[in-house]
């Protein structure tokens, strides 16, 4: 029957659906996990298409999928798709929430119905019947398997009805939801009723769950995959060291299990696998549960029947390759049909058993969003993770941390452990759940509290406490022996010390490593491919390194944890360049350490090292691989960081060199190099005082964009229009301007901003140019960008020339970006990075080549051009928008400015303009073609507002808001905003600048009403264009079609 | 913590330093590993490891402590530990931990201690392990003294009845609580695990469980419904004895059930063989097929002997098959009406997939005695 079943999909065409730019909530796991199951399709010859609008992705890039759809995850654009590429089968389990969504929509509109298209995987009604909360509720009480005590609602009297029903605190918990949006505590009904209205418009069902708050209660999750025919398995089970309360993407969480016994273990894998069963599932779904921690009792909290940021760790955490198998699950196989991909000789039927400990810890970077709300709570505000893995809880633990690449060396011994913080405020941050509370457990520790008083404070099991406060009583003895004194080989301390993890920062020693390899079977069996890590407790090395390829090693870094500024296109860069390597090396390996990435895919490259990307960790295993080369610019900024220590060690470099690396980020270095060129750049100082300050700005004149160099809560950029501003600037960072210097550069308005993505062979250059819509000041990252560049012939060619003699000058070899600001006819250079950049992907295929293959052209054979400039041809339009997650972020305030913080990013080509910014922008949420009213309203003398009013009027009506009013339009009140927002009455807002002292609210409301804000006049007003020649859009293309 | 050295030695002439915890004293014993990453607990005191040095290849041991006794209701069976004691000689980690939890009576140390049971840490468990699947099974010494190596060259795991010590000297007798009871189930204990004992009763019969050497007759004048060949420690091929009384047993057509070691001696009773493995099974992670539906299952393993498809008696069929080798995991034989198992339908520790197997004896006791 099986075969049967799979004959049916042999030759036929599977349309896989993406989960467009990332957000918080739903990140690069799933290019991931979508990038395995187009593997797994194409193995079965199978024609693969995929839609997403994430330009940044692997799953883009022809690597994987034989028709590229860059377009947006909504239905009217995949509609289009299946009408002209008539899959048979459509796979919606891979791009997360935003997938599943777009495919429930499809089934319900007919299209799906219409044109015979079959959902592989799990049936709609198993999802609906998964995700929506009281349909859950019913299902699990059918089976007679406990879920936590509580009610669904459809209305604020019913919600309201259902909490004095249950008793306060309740959880409220929203249907068909990713990332927890619109969930929160409430412990009275006064806060549950101000919550209330911003869940509601955060449902796409209007269904509510109230829940009895279970604060406390372990969090527990187990990975299940189920094929058609019955057969499961229980693949991983996760433990949060964060209780219940805490979103489990806000959690630390650790693989496998540490403080379950065989009867808790068991009793819930039982109930995952009857869950499983329950919504029909076939392929992968984790379930969540809460336990009581003082006795057996459980409750099932919820499943997502598709591949999860969880289920993207659990891959990496066992080495089994839940995507790749769950989609061969949904074509028809039998669970112990497939193969165990890792040693090949066993099945896929099992449960993977570890023998080392996995460590996930959430990255945040709230500090960037000022006014953000700065708790871990049941909404997940963190952007990015890391994995480590360890031979202890300790090591895994220190790894983790250092990965974090947040500038602490380990739990101890960092910024944090050897502050000034009293007792007090440390229990006061403890107790308020603030990021990276391991830390403040570590100086608690370090300050007397006990344990007990930890666990009182943040509900995390005494276990892992314990295990910290040992650590920090190790540390403070070994510490004072520092360095000469390390205790003798053999001795039970020394064991110890290795155990803890520790690095030399913090001891000051260098220990002795041992490579481990990951085998899903605990050493049982063979691994037949090589996943990798590194450990300090151990005796012996897993695998040889006495042999010698033929054509050499070389070590090729991924980009780390993911952050504001550092996404999924450092993974493409990573992964393309590691397989353009293989050209001229007998072994690739990869150093990563973040779970959500296609480039720890353990059979991406010929070894994966799954380890901290750190100077200390790089010649440890330098000193056993002897690589023959190491490529640091594949990952951005993190290679570049550590490139003069590596090249300290002796380590030869693919591509520039450390030294031009050097020349290139020293700001004194590089403005020399600017001026001996002859080349234009901003006026720029580094001033220390206030005199000094003051003087450049005497010199040059406002406006001025200011940086301190060390860190300051809130942004650190900022932009000075005048007096007033810097009085408020200077206020703000107090006593600090005296000891550390600001960065200042001039700042030039209403200039245009334009890139080039670059590869040199240090003659010649191959590049790709583009603008900002956006003008400067607007951060790179956060700018809607178009390629190729076509403001001014004259300028192109001064960017052309400068691109040209900076390559030649740095010697650089490899890929670089530039960044220009072009100012009444002047093009002044802002910034070169000497590596891959965060528009690669972007430019790469705008064009439809590879960067990162030029790039290793360049290297190894040169460009073979006469010292020339050469930029493909664009045969057509391209636009990139950013995506934003300020829905996430509770009470941030949504602005642009010259730090970084949009999350992600969509593109689309068009065959104008017009049409490629629509659909791009079309590709971020939760934008959409607005119906309704729109809002529109900013500074005076913000013309590009009032151009995009008049504009629009002539669509919808254009109401504009009394404290910032703009011409053209009807004044109302900020109030009246804000209800007409609340009423679901307006389908846009639009306006400019930083204006938090007045419009908070409205941009607050807009976010949290899913209302599509735009924050640029500029922007507006291109965008009102395009929306008023909007089309039908019709016409879909595939990438290929568009070169 | 201080504890001081210790050394772990094998046979085969590898010796490795690591530090002591638990009773400080010699262990000798079959070198084996288990993959099981949770209940240590139930792991250590199943007598099926008497005579074996088990190392675990999760890194980290002991991390919710020892729980208190918990009585399966109207026994004096704990419900919670396979046996009373720990069976296993050693114990060997990377690391042990001191965690507790609400249900803790003490942590693993003191509980190996109290035990006088030896354990060792420190040890690169994962290379221990792989040495053990390339080299295969080796005896080992845990000792103060590295030069203790040499006791190894007399020491004979297979040749030694570990059954012998694990099995009751005269019979014990269980009784079902509460309702009233369908009948009576012998077990031939061989070292039963407390876990299916439990599972029987729960079926609602009394249990008597018999020495391992008890003459068949002796085993018949109980009357029993069914007759359990249960679990226990080392090589069948010495139980003679035993054998030739189940091949008595198994003629007179009473449903029966084997499990483990009790598998591998209803095999050889019906002309079955059984061979000892490179390294065997102990694990909870492991897919096996029922070959009646096709299901598959992930089932508990403990076992050093194994009856493989050729060697398969000639009245019985292919129950159970192991997804990953050729491991016979259970027989089904009509004419002698029994079913076997290789692995462990009662778990403890691991997953409960196949417990659905002692509802199956439950109907063949219901459908009575069959004519051999």
């Amino acid at each position: 029957m099986a075969r049967e079943r799979l004959d049916l999909w042999k030759g036929s065409k599977v349309l896989l659906i993406g989960s467009g730019p990332i957000k918080i909530g739903e990140a690069a796991e799933f290019d991931y996990s979508g990038s395995q199951a187009l593997k797994a399709l194409r193995e079965e010859g199978i024609e693969t298409v995929i839609v997403n609008s994430n330009v940044a992705t692997v799953q883009t890039s022809y690597i994987s999928a034989e028709h590229v759809y860059l377009l947006p995850v909504k239905r009217r654009f995949i509609e289009k798709v299946i009408e002209k590429e008539k899959p048979k089968g459509i796979m919606i389990g891979f791009g997360g929430q935003s997938a599943l969504n777009a495919g429930i929509d499809l089934n319900d509109a007919g299209v799906l119905g219409k044109h015979g298209v079959k959902v592989l995987g799990t049936k709609l009604g198993g999802i609906r019947a998964a995700l929506g909360r009281s349909d859950f509720k019913k299902l699990m009480e059918s089976k007679s398997i406990r879920t936590a005590p509580s009610r669904a609602a459809k209305t604020e009297k019913d919600t309201l009805a259902a909490a004095r029903e249950l008793g306060y605190p309740v959880m409220l918990r929203v249907s068909f939801n990713l990332a927890g949006r619109g969930s929160f505590i409430a412990k009275s009904e006064a806060a549950l009723k101000k919550g209330i209205k911003r869940s509601f418009a955060q449902s796409r069902t209007s269904e509510v769950l109230i829940e009895k708050y279970l604060g406390g209660w372990k969090e527990i999750e187990y990975e299940v995959v189920r094929d058609m025919y019955g057969n499961a398995a229980v693949v991983a089970c996760i433990e949060n060291l964060d209780p219940m309360g805490v979103h489990t993407g806000e959690s630390t969480v650790v693989t496998p299990a540490q403080t379950l016994d065989n009867e808790d273990y068991n009793a819930m894998r039982a109930i995952s696998i009857k869950v499983a069963e329950a919504i029909g599932l076939v392929g992968e779904c984790n379930v969540q549960f809460a336990l009581n921690p003082k006795s057996r009792e459980f409750y099932v909290i919820e499943t997502n029947p598709r591949m999860s940021r969880s289920s993207a760790l659990a891959s990496k955490a066992t080495g089994y390759p839940l995507a790749y198998v769950s989609a061969k699950l949904s074509l028809g196989y039998k669970l112990y049909d497939i193969r165990n991909e890792v040693s090949k000789v066993t099945s896929a039927f099992f449960e993977p058993s570890l023998d080392y400990i996995t460590i996930k810890i959430p990255r945040w970077d709230l500090t960037k969003f000022e006014s953000a709300s700065s708790s871990l709570g049941t909404e997940m505000k963190s952007i990015g993770e890391v994995m480590a893995i360890g031979r202890s809880f300790e090591e895994a633990m220190q790894k983790a941390v250092r990965m974090l690449d947040i500038g602490e060396p380990g739990l101890v011994g960092g910024r944090i452990y050897n502050s000034g913080l009293s007792r007090t405020e440390i229990e006061s941050i403890l107790r308020s759940r603030k990021p990276y509370w391991f830390l403040y457990a570590a100086k608690a520790f370090a300050l007397g509290i006990k344990p007990e008083e930890v666990h009182r404070l943040t509900g995390v099991d005494l276990f892992f406490l314990n295990k910290i406060n040992n650590l920090v009583t190790i540390y403070e003895k070994a510490k004072n022996l520092k360095g000469s004194a390390n205790p003798k080989k053999g001795t039970e301390e020394e064991e110890q010390l290795n155990r803890m993890g520790f690095c030399g920062q913090q001891i000051g020693s260098h220990q002795d490593i041992f490579v481990k390899s990951i085998d899903t079977l605990a050493g049982e069996c063979p691994a037949r491919v090589n996943y990798l890590y590194t450990t300090r407790a151990a005796s012996e090395d897993d695998i040889s390194f006495k042999e010698k390829p033929k054509n050499g090693k070389a070590l090729v870094l991924g980009a780390g944890v993911f952050r504001i500024g550092v996404s999924v296109e450092f993974d493409w860069s990573a992964v393309s360049f590691a397989r353009a390597l293989k050209k001229s090396f007998s072994e690739v390996s990869i150093l990563n350490c973040n779970p959500e990435t296609v480039s720890t895919d353990w059979d991406t490259a010929d070894k994966l090292y799954f380890d901290e990307i750190s100077a200390e960790t790089i010649k440890s295993i330098d000193r056993k691989e002897h690589f023959d080369g190491v490529a640091v610019f594949t990952g951005g900024q993190i290679g570049n960081n550590i490139a003069e220590k590596l090249s300290g060690y002796g380590m030869k470099f693919i591509g520039t060199g450390s030294s031009s690396i050097g020349r290139s980020e020293d700001r004194n270095k590089f403005s020399s190099i600017v001026e001996k060129l002859n080349l234009a750049q901003p006026e720029w100082r580094a001033a220390t005082g206030k005199h000094a300050i003051e003087r450049f700005i005497d010199e040059v004149g406002f406006p001025i964009l200011v940086r301190p160099s060390y860190i300051l809560s809130g942004s650190s950029f900022k932009l000075l229009y005048s007096q007033a501003d810097l009085q408020r600037y200077m206020a703000t960072i107090g006593k600090q301007v005296h000891r550390s210097p600001l960065v200042l550069t001039k700042f030039y308005s209403d200039s245009i901003e334009a890139e080039m993505d670059c590869v040199t062979d240090s003659k010649s250059v191959l590049g790709i140019s583009m603008q900002h819509i956006e003008e400067a000041g607007v951060h790179s990252g956060d700018a809607t960008i178009a390629a190729p560049f076509s403001n001014s012939n004259s300028a192109y060619e001064e960017m052309k020339r400068m691109a040209l003699l900076f390559s030649s000058e740095l010697e650089m070899k490899g890929p670089f970006n530039i960044q220009f600001l072009i100012n009444r006819g002047k093009v002044y250079i802002i910034e070169l990075n000497s590596r891959a950049s965060r528009s690669m992907p972007f430019s790469s295929k705008s064009v439809g080549i590879n960067l990162m293959d030029y790039a290793h052209k360049a290297i190894f054979e040169g460009l073979g051009m006469d010292g020339e400039f050469h930029e493909p041809k664009h045969k057509s339009c391209i636009v990139k928008s950013p995506q934003f997650s300020w829905l996430q972020l509770k009470d941030s305030y949504p602005v642009l400015g010259p730090e970084m913080r949009s999350t992600g990013e969509a593109a689309a080509f068009g065959k104008t303009m017009d049409e490629a910014l629509l659909t791009s922008w079309l590709g971020v949420n939760p934008n959409h073609i607005p119906g309704g009213s729109a809002i529109i309203y900013g500074k005076s003398g913000t013309q590009h507002l009032g151009k995009a009013a008049a504009v629009l009027k002539g669509l919808i009506d254009v109401f504009t808001v009394e404290d910032y009013p703009i011409a053209n339009a009807q004044p109302i009140s900020s109030a009246d905003a804000l209800n007409m927002i609340e009423k679901g009455k307006v389908g846009i807002v639009m306006t400019d600048n930083d204006l938090k002292k007045k419009d908070f609210g409205i941009r607050r409301q807009a976010v949290d009403f899913n209302i599509p804000l735009v924050l640029n006049g500029r922007l507006a007003s291109q965008l009102s264009d395009a929306f008023v020649k909007s089309t039908d859009f019709n016409d879909v293309k595939e990438m290929k079609e568009y070169y | 913590m201080a504890s001081g050295k210790s050394h772990l030695c094998t046979r085969d002439g590898f010796i490795v330093g690591g530090f002591r915890f638990g009773a400080h004293k010699k262990a000798i014993g079959e070198l084996v590993f288990t993959t099981s990453m949770t209940g240590y607990p139930e792991s250590l005191t199943d007598p099926s490891y008497k005579g074996q040095i088990l190392v675990f290849t999760h890194p980290l041991v002991g991390n919710y402590g020892v729980p208190r006794k918990k009585l399966i209701s109207g026994t004096n069976l704990p419900s919670n530990f396979e046996s009373e004691h720990i069976q296993a000689e050693g114990v060997i980690v990377s690391e042990y931990t001191s965690g507790t939890k609400w249900d803790s009576e003490s942590t693993f140390d003191s509980w190996l201690k109290r035990e006088s049971i030896p354990g060792i840490y420190g040890i690169d468990t994962r290379a221990l392990t792989i040495r053990l699947r390339d080299n295969g099974t080796s005896i080992g010494v845990i000792s103060d003294n590295s030069k203790d190596a040499k006791d190894l060259d007399t020491y004979d795991y297979e040749s030694i009845n570990f059954v012998k010590m694990v099995s009751p000297k005269k019979p014990v007798y269980c009784k079902v609580s509460g309702r009233k009871q369908k009948g009576t189930i012998v077990v031939m204990d061989f070292g039963a695990k407390n876990g299916f004992i439990n599972d029987l009763l729960s079926l609602g019969y009394d249990i008597i469980r018999a020495p391992w050497d008890s003459p068949a007759q002796e085993i018949l004048d109980f009357g029993p419904s069914g007759i359990v060949y249960g679990n226990g420690p080392g090589n069948p091929n010495l139980l003679g004895e035993a054998i030739s009384n189940i091949r008595e047993l198994l003629d007179t057509g009473i449903p029966s059930m084997g499990i483990c070691l009790g598998h591998q001696l209803a095999a050889i009773a019906l002309g079955g063989k059984i061979k000892k493995m490179k390294f065997g099974h102990r694990a909870v992670n492991k897919g096996i097929v029922n070959r009646m539906d096709n299901k598959a299952y992930i089932t508990t393993h403990n076992h050093g002997y194994a009856l493989s498809k050729r060697n398969i008696p000639a009245s019985a069929k292919v129950l159970f098959e192991s997804i990953d080798d050729n491991v016979v995991e259970g027989l089904a034989d009509r004419k002698h009406n029994l079913i076997t198992t290789q692995f462990h339908p009662e778990a403890r520790p691991g997953a409960w997939d196949t417990r659905f197997i002692f509802n199956m004896f439950y109907r063949m006791m219901q459908n009575g005695k069959r004519k051999a």
